[in-house]
């Protein structure tokens, strides 16, 4: 996995809650047996419309947001189904970082597998930077934020600046780009250890 | 010996802590690994690149259920892309020594109707899959939980997944239910009032006399489903009704009556404290029928489409427009007057024999209305089988449903069974998520017997007064 340091990116701001699984990758792309190359299939049915033209009406196809790498949400983001496509989707995209007042768990979880970091944020501070984003991008360019992963921080280049939390484990992981299951076996003889103890559990 | 007092999920959790190293998340033993094709074969492809084995392949099982057609099972797949999916997890499993019940076996099935069915999933076992309902297995006295395919991965060669251990969710729900209301009611009427992510971070015990009234089945439903409210898992402590269950089934214990006595200390202890507690009444409960795109949208059969402009909740409001413009719906209609274009019965949520033989009740003596295509999509193919002896085919298809082979089918519609733009389907599924059963598809969840009553009519009909025939 790349290591996530730091990062600045344009913001794409995406105004609605409970955004689903299913929305960020629809079902009939989950055929594929690759990680990659769902990028392309991100919001499709959103992104796209029947004819397969980007939507002009669609957040992500704005001019004015191309090439963002920072995705502000609402509530709940990422409910739904478990599929990793999710976050692969939109690290294929081009994303790096998803801002939003709560997330869903699987969702979450799995962003750090993809060097992703998941940043949850007060719901009065993601309403402060939908207000920023909107106001920079109506003054004619694009909203910019930067990530700081070791200060664990996020911040504008206009004053706005809030910390958030990340679970100490998985921080590192991500500063250090970890094979977590690399890791895990270092604890080969604790697993080892555990089995010979429950040799004949309730079940076997 | 005395500590302090430990709730099912506490004890479960304790249990299977293998480590937990200075500065890292703790190391939790699983004890079955539930594989199917769309979510594995990434993470199948990552063992070979490290080369590393599948640990413990017998504590791992797969089947494909997701992609794959209902139709005649003797007729290839038509999509190469799915056969191609199908194939992969084939090869896999040939490769890394799992037991596959794959299309053709007489066993193959929803994973989360075969892992109960079959007696993979016992009280007391930490079980995952990569797949939300997972929670399904819970029903059973397990912490079963959904993850994704990296941590898929991470199962496969290390049989353990890193954890942060979840807060505790006690939803009690007292009384009983009416006649004709059932445990997807009970559970779409719980989501309803704690929000698509109301059990976010938490693990949801259910308790209270209403659930312990529930068979083993309608357990399942309502564990199945604790994902729509964002919980991690859903968990029904073990009891006489568990234990009746799993006895004789094929993985089941050899030594079964002393796997029941390590069983029964799994239950919580009376005055365990859980991090937060819902209590409901039962008896509150009427049928359901959500009118949105997320689960927790949702009213009784004898209400209104809700109008959002009302709502007090920005976000409420907002998705709440969204949603009923989705739809093609308007704030104010009955609920028994939106009419219907299909009628799915199935999914791990509903697809079990009980409640085939419910849909069948209602179905009998009666035709499917001109106006709606309906289906039924058995659990597994001993859920068919089962159904057929007992005759249920036959009443389905009299009434004009097609009977259709085991898997996940129109829940998701990864398969060829998909809604068409505009259509409107009366689903016993547990998601109503914008384009779920196919692009611009609009899905309404209802129990069994509400969706049979629906294809009769034509339109969302009180089953509570349904004349039985």
């Amino acid at each position: 996995m790349q290591p996530f340091i730091n990062h600045t990116g344009v913001v794409a701001s995406l105004d609605r809650a409970n955004v689903d699984t299913d929305q960020i990758i629809p079902k009939q792309f989950l055929k594929r047996i690759e990680r990659t190359g769902f990028g392309q299939f991100l919001f499709f049915d959103w992104r796209f419309l029947p004819d397969g033209s980007p939507n002009p009406a669609f957040e992500l196809n704005q001019p004015i947001v191309a090439g963002a790498s920072v995705l502000l949400a609402r509530r709940n983001f990422g409910c739904g189904s478990s599929r990793e496509h999710a976050p692969w989707a939109l690290a294929d995209y081009g994303f790096k970082v998803v801002i939003a007042p709560t997330f869903a768990d699987i969702f979450f979880n799995n962003c750090f597998q993809n060097g992703m970091v998941p940043i949850r944020l007060a719901e009065e501070d993601v309403e402060e930077l939908f207000r920023r984003a909107r106001a920079a991008e109506a003054a004619g360019g694009p909203y910019r934020l930067h990530v700081d992963l070791p200060s664990c921080t996020v911040s504008d280049d206009a004053g706005f600046s809030r910390p958030f939390t990340v679970d100490p484990f998985r921080k590192r992981c991500l500063l250090e780009g970890l094979d977590d299951i690399a890791l895990s076996l270092q604890h080969v003889d604790a697993i080892a250890a555990w089995e010979a103890a429950h040799a004949a559990p309730a079940g076997e | 010996m005395s500590s302090t007092p430990r709730t099912l999920l506490d004890k479960i959790w304790d249990s299977h802590v293998v480590c937990t190293p200075p500065g890292e998340l703790p190391l939790l033993y699983i004890d079955r690994h539930l594989v199917h094709e769309v979510t594995s074969p990434q993470a199948f492809e990552g063992l070979r690149l490290a080369g590393r084995p599948v640990r413990r392949p017998e504590a791992t099982f797969a089947t494909p259920d997701h992609n794959i057609p209902t139709t005649d099972r003797r007729l290839p797949i038509a999509d190469p892309i799915s056969k191609q999916q199908i194939d992969t997890l084939r090869n896999n499993c040939r490769e890394f020594g799992v037991r596959l019940f794959d299309l053709g076996d007489a066993d193959q099935g929803i994973v989360h109707v075969i892992g109960p069915e079959l007696g993979i999933t016992q009280p007391g076992m930490t079980i995952v899959c990569g797949d939300s309902h997972t929670a399904t297995h819970g029903a059973l006295g397990a912490l079963a939980f959904g993850i994704g395919t990296s941590e898929v991965e991470h199962v496969l060669a290390t049989q353990t997944l890193r954890q942060a251990k979840p807060k505790s969710l006690e939803l009690r729900v007292e009384g009983s239910l009416h006649p004709g209301v059932t445990a997807k009611d009970l559970v779409l009427y719980l989501i309803g009032r704690l929000s698509t992510e109301g059990g976010t971070g938490h693990v949801i015990e259910y308790t209270g006399p209403c659930i312990r009234r529930l068979g083993m089945e309608e357990r399942m439903t309502v564990c199945n489903m604790s994902i729509e409210a964002g919980a991690r898992a859903g968990m029904i402590a073990p009891d006489q009704i568990t234990f009746d269950y799993l006895r004789g089934r094929d993985y089941a214990p050899r030594n079964f009556d002393r796997a029941v006595a390590e069983w029964e200390r799994f239950p919580g202890d009376p005055d365990a404290v859980f991090d937060r507690v819902e209590i409901f009444q039962g008896g509150d409960v009427v049928p359901q029928v959500t009118w949105g795109t997320n689960p927790a949208q949702v009213v009784g059969i004898d209400a209104t489409v809700p109008d959002p402009t009302a709502f007090g909740d920005p976000n409420e409001r907002e998705s709440g427009s969204r949603a009923l413009d989705y739809m093609g719906l308007r704030g104010g209609t009955k609920i028994v007057d939106i009419p219907l274009d299909r009628v799915f019965i199935g999914s791990c949520t509903n697809s079990r024999i009980e409640d085939l033989r419910a849909a069948a009740s209602v179905v009998r003596g009666y035709r499917v209305a001109p106006t709606v295509h309906a289906m039924v999509v058995p659990g597994s193919g001993r859920v068919k089988r089962q159904a057929e002896q007992e005759g249920l085919d036959r009443v389905f298809r009299d009434a004009g449903f097609e009977w259709r082979e085991a898997g996940c089918s129109m829940c998701l519609g990864m398969n060829p069974d998909t809604l068409t733009p505009g259509q409107r389907c009366a689903s016993t599924s547990n998601r109503n998520f914008e384009g779920r059963q196919g692009k611009g598809g609009r899905t309404h969840l209802v129990s069994p017997a509400m969706a049979a009553a629906a294809a009769v009519t034509g339109h969302f009909t009180d089953i509570r007064h349904w004349l039985y025939r």
